[in-house]
């Protein structure tokens, strides 16, 4: 018997762009398996479904799907468009890098395609369920991804790391989250707020240990100290180009997830995990900025900084205002493009046999390739916030949104901290401009490589020209929150 | 007024700049003599503002506002009043001395050179004509990079460590004085318009510590003792056009910031920080001078004297009259003529000699008469010769410092006394005594070179002999100035100064 069963398939709507990609990850597998002689094709079918997904995303109406377990709203918008652009410019970056490091290049793209995908769920995760769901869909293939350059040791390594450091992150939000469903009887977010104010559970103590746990499990996922301890070791034993997804999509997507849970479920603990992110901001900072000082391989040096650029990223979360999210929104924006932009001309160092990872590799590049040493010039003094780049409007927005709420003594603490970071960045500057190029080889800079550079360059100085659009953007997004 | 000058004159270098990218990077004489024609077009597009400026109002004039950033209420605005027309003209000279200075001792890397001086004219073009405190801030952070890499690029053998210093220093006070911007914003009615900052009725407590968070970005950039120290480091392993532009422009900057933000903003915590203040210049008019005695470094004399001359700079900041005020505005233009001339002779003769120890020279009059005049001509302006314009500014503000503490006019006219000493027993050692071997056959000064200190000569003579062409630009809105430091009940103070210097 074949009954007809009612299907409502507009109920699909607001996940469409997840099924998209994850039709183009299985593609991506066939393709790989049955044409193995197209595989340069691989990077731009990816670029393609991404750049379709990005348009429905940004062209989709806001909606709920799921009874309130998908909210496809202007925040989940603004975190899926980061974390899209992300695997967007690495996947340009891509096609020459991994011919030289020899990485297997079929199931790079798919799995990071349904990493994606677990990280559009997260940006709209509306119901602890699907948030932990997006969460493990997100960093799974990423554990496989971080191990799949399998001739190079410190990968392995930094794979069996990555995972156990995840798991254990795991377990303590899912701790946490089970813990707050015993207290509120509920797993949507939304509805958690209301019964805490309903039942007047701020004081109680077991719903304080889940905001604790839920906190560090959040700190493990965006790399905040004191939850920070693998990151340097995974990022810099993974491919550099999987270093430059990871420091930024997922590290967003962790944002995503954090500014919704706090700003929606638990808006009531204000008091409470506002100073003890503060604490964590600071930390996060001082830890990111200060061990960078010190760093010999420039790849390293970068996942430090990414660390610090976390800690001001949480100013923005800490204030639990709708300005102080709509910054670290904005943020995130700016940093996606300098980041990444890093670290594009980092693997523009590598040749074949040379990791061309340490400070010393960039020596002399202003000589060996003006354009190269020009970008990562302003990519740097972007990361270090200094106008007129994207990196300084942020961190002003930030800065601002912390002083607004009250947060004075973290807001001075974020500026000495960044005034620290500039010496380390200015030593990138320094060898580059300064120094005799050590290696005379001439840099080989595929299509797909000059047009990342080209928009990241773009994203950098466009917005910290004419941030205004991007700023309403993102305030827009959350008043409809 | 349709044409929006003053982004003519901010935007014009920075266009000019990038387009020299498009030369090929082998043709260096293209670049240079593009770079030239660029820095002389802005050089000429300040002479509508000079004719065309109203010098009987201290309101903004030229204005353009634009809305920028809405969500932070930040607008583009712009707007020159007195105090900042004479700094637009100053800049645009001092960068076309600085290129014709660099024609022949920048050899490498030439078109990133010229790109990053015009690009840095730019941005000090801005600082001096931003009227929002936010744009400002950008404008004064953008300088930062291109005088980064002039350093530390082109610079002497000690280059990196002056060059970090130099970023290092300046950096961490420009950022406390942006958490200053950020809680003048919250406190000041939510704007980052300086004219409407100022006039608020902020609270003491409030003013000084806005007060303290201005001061370490600007005392870092005058510099004010004891934050001096990046100075003569970056003086000393500067190329000579980076020399020249941190004597003439840069270090400016940091005065002209107390003018236009401490003094009208905060009058209550500045007329409260005033003796401190003018203990500090003090210290700096003295221990300037006395280092400089001590010095085997022909830069780094220099360098410290600006630490001295500066310190005037300061002392007649602070002592809130007509006279000082004025006299510290124009010794500021003064005091960029001559140390930047004095700089462009230096790097003349390093050119020829590769050293920069005074003992290396000797009897350079007998070798090269022609440049030992030049060199004289601006040692005795650097000393306040009456009749040369360092006399004028120093004469005005020991007069205004006299007024308002007279042991501070004491103390700091030693500061001139020590100033003769070790400026004529600098050009002892180097002009007169015996001939030094190395100095036998030295290439005399070429027309480049002597049309690059000529306008020098020139304005030292002007200013020397007529001031009121300059102190005309300044007395109504130094007049406006002190109304708002003082309180407008005091605004007999202030009349304006009719004072005619005759030497």
């Amino acid at each position: 018997m074949i009954a007809s069963v009612a299907v409502n398939w507009t109920a699909l709507e607001p996940v469409l762009p997840e099924l998209l990609l994850i039709g183009v990850a299985v593609l991506l597998i066939g393709f790989d398996l049955f044409l193995p002689r197209q595989r340069q094709l691989l990077p731009w079918l990816t670029v393609i479904g991404c750049l379709t997904a990005l348009a429905m995303v940004l062209g989709a109406r806001p909606a709920v799907g799921f009874g309130g377990m998908l909210l496809a709203d202007g925040y989940a918008m603004v975190f899926k468009s980061i974390c899209l652009g992300a695997v967007i410019l690495t996947t340009l970056m891509s096609g020459r890098f991994c011919a030289v490091i020899g990485l297997r290049q079929g199931e790079y793209y798919s799995l990071t395609l349904l990493s994606l995908v677990g990280m559009l769920l997260m940006a709209a995760a509306g119901d602890l369920m699907t948030l932990y769901l997006g969460l493990e869909l997100m960093a799974l293939p990423i554990y496989a991804l971080v191990g799949l350059h399998k001739r190079d040791g410190r990968t392995s390594e930094a794979a069996i790391k990555y995972f156990l450091m995840g798991g254990f992150a795991s377990a303590l939000l899912l701790f946490g989250m089970s813990l707050v469903y015993g207290l509120t009887g509920t797993t949507e977010i939304a509805r958690i707020a209301e019964v805490i104010t309903a039942r007047q559970l701020t004081a109680n103590p077991a719903l304080l240990l889940a905001l604790g746990l839920l906190l560090a499990g959040f700190g493990f996922k965006v790399a905040a100290a004191p939850f920070h301890l693998w990151t340097p070791d995974v990022y810099e034993g993974a491919p550099t180009i999987l270093t430059a997804f990871m420091s930024v999509a997922p590290k967003a997507a962790g944002f995503a997830v954090f500014g919704r849970v706090l700003y929606l479920g638990l808006p009531a603990l204000h008091d409470q995990w506002g100073p003890i992110l503060a604490v964590l901001a600071l930390l996060t900072m001082a830890v990111g900025n200060i061990t960078a000082l010190c760093q010999q391989s420039l790849k390293r040096m970068l996942a430090y900084s990414s660390i610090a650029h976390a800690g001001y990223a949480l100013l923005g979360l800490l204030t639990g205002t709708i300005e102080g999210l709509a910054a670290a929104m904005t943020y995130l924006v700016m940093y996606l493009f300098m980041n990444i932009g890093a670290f594009a001309v980092l693997m523009l160092l590598a040749a074949p046999g040379r990791a061309g990872e340490s400070l010393d590799d960039c020596k002399g590049l202003a000589a060996r390739n003006p354009m190269a040493a020009a970008l990562m010039l302003v990519f740097l003094f972007s990361l270090t916030g200094i106008p007129p780049t994207g990196g300084f409007i942020g961190k002003f927005y930030l800065l601002k949104a912390a002083f607004a709420a009250g947060y004075t003594a973290t807001v001075v603490g974020a500026v000495l901290f960044s005034a620290i970071s500039a010496y380390f960045y200015l030593r990138v500057v320094r060898y580059m401009y300064m120094d005799e190029p050590q290696q005379t080889d001439v840099l080989h800079v595929s299509p797909g490589m000059s047009a990342a550079l080209g928009l990241c360059l773009l994203g950098v100085l466009g917005l910290g020209v004419f941030p205004g659009s991007l700023l309403d953007w993102t305030l827009a997004a959350l008043l409809g929150m | 007024m349709s044409i929006p000058l003053l982004s003519t004159l901010i935007f014009f270098p920075i266009l000019g700049g990038l387009s020299l990218l498009i030369v090929p990077r082998q043709q260096t004489a293209t670049i240079k003599i593009m770079a030239l024609i660029v820095s002389l077009i802005e050089f000429a597009l300040c002479a509508p503002i000079f004719l065309l400026f109203d010098k009987t109002t201290f309101a903004m004039q030229f204005v353009e506002v634009h809305p920028w950033i809405k969500a932070l209420h930040i607008n583009y605005a712009l707007g020159i009043d007195g105090i900042s027309v004479l700094f637009l003209l100053l800049t645009a000279l001092i960068i076309v001395l600085s290129i014709l200075v660099s024609w022949q001792s920048i050899t490498t890397k030439v078109q990133e050179f010229f790109i990053s001086l015009l690009l840095l004219e730019g941005a000090m073009m801005g600082v001096f004509c931003a009227t929002d405190f936010f744009l400002f801030y950008i404008f004064w952070e953008a300088m930062l990079i291109p005088m980064f890499l002039i350093i530390g690029v082109w610079g002497g053998p000690n280059r990196i460590y002056a060059t970090v210093k130099f970023f290092l220093f300046t950096l961490v006070g420009s950022l406390l004085m942006l958490v200053g911007v950020i809680l003048l914003y919250q406190n000041g009615g939510h704007t980052f318009d300086i004219l409407k900052l100022a006039g608020q009725p902020y609270s003491l407590k409030l003013q000084l510590i806005l007060f303290w968070a201005f001061f370490a970005a600007f005392a870092v950039k005058v510099p004010m003792w004891p934050v001096h120290t990046w100075l003569p480091d970056a003086h000393t392993e500067a190329p000579a056009a980076g020399s020249v532009i941190l004597a003439g422009v840069l270090i400016k900057m940091g005065a002209y910031g107390f003018l236009r933000f401490s003094l009208p903003i905060l009058p209550d915590a500045t007329r409260e920080m005033m003796l401190p203040m003018l203990v500090l210049s003090v210290i700096a008019i003295v221990y300037g001078a006395v280092i400089c005695l001590a010095q085997t470094d022909l830069k780094r004399l220099i360098a410290y004297s600006s630490v001295s001359h500066m310190g005037f700079v300061t002392l007649g900041m602070f002592a809130f009259n007509q006279h000082g005020l004025e006299g510290a505005i124009l010794q500021m233009i003064n005091h960029g003529v001559v140390t930047g001339a004095l700089f462009l002779a230096i790097g003349m003769i390093y050119e020829r000699t590769h050293t920069r120890e005074i003992k290396a020279y000797g009897g350079l009059a007998t070798t090269m008469p022609v440049f030992a005049g030049f060199f004289l001509l601006f040692t005795l302006a650097a000393v306040g010769l009456p009749g040369t314009n360092g006399f004028i500014g120093e004469f005005l503000i020991l007069l205004g410092s006299f007024e308002r503490a007279p042991w501070t006019a004491v103390v700091a006219a030693s500061g001139l006394i020590l100033g003769a000493w070790y400026m004529l027993w600098l050009y002892q050692r180097i002009f007169f005594n015996e001939v030094n071997e190395a100095m036998h056959g030295l290439k005399p000064l070429d027309l480049r070179e002597i049309l690059t200190l000529l306008p020098m000569v020139l304005l030292i003579f002007w200013i020397g002999l007529y001031p009121n062409a300059l102190l005309g630009f300044l007395h109504v809105s130094v007049g406006h100035l002190l109304d708002q430091v003082n309180g407008l009940g005091l605004a007999g103070q202030a009349a304006p100064l009719t004072l005619a210097l005759h030497p």
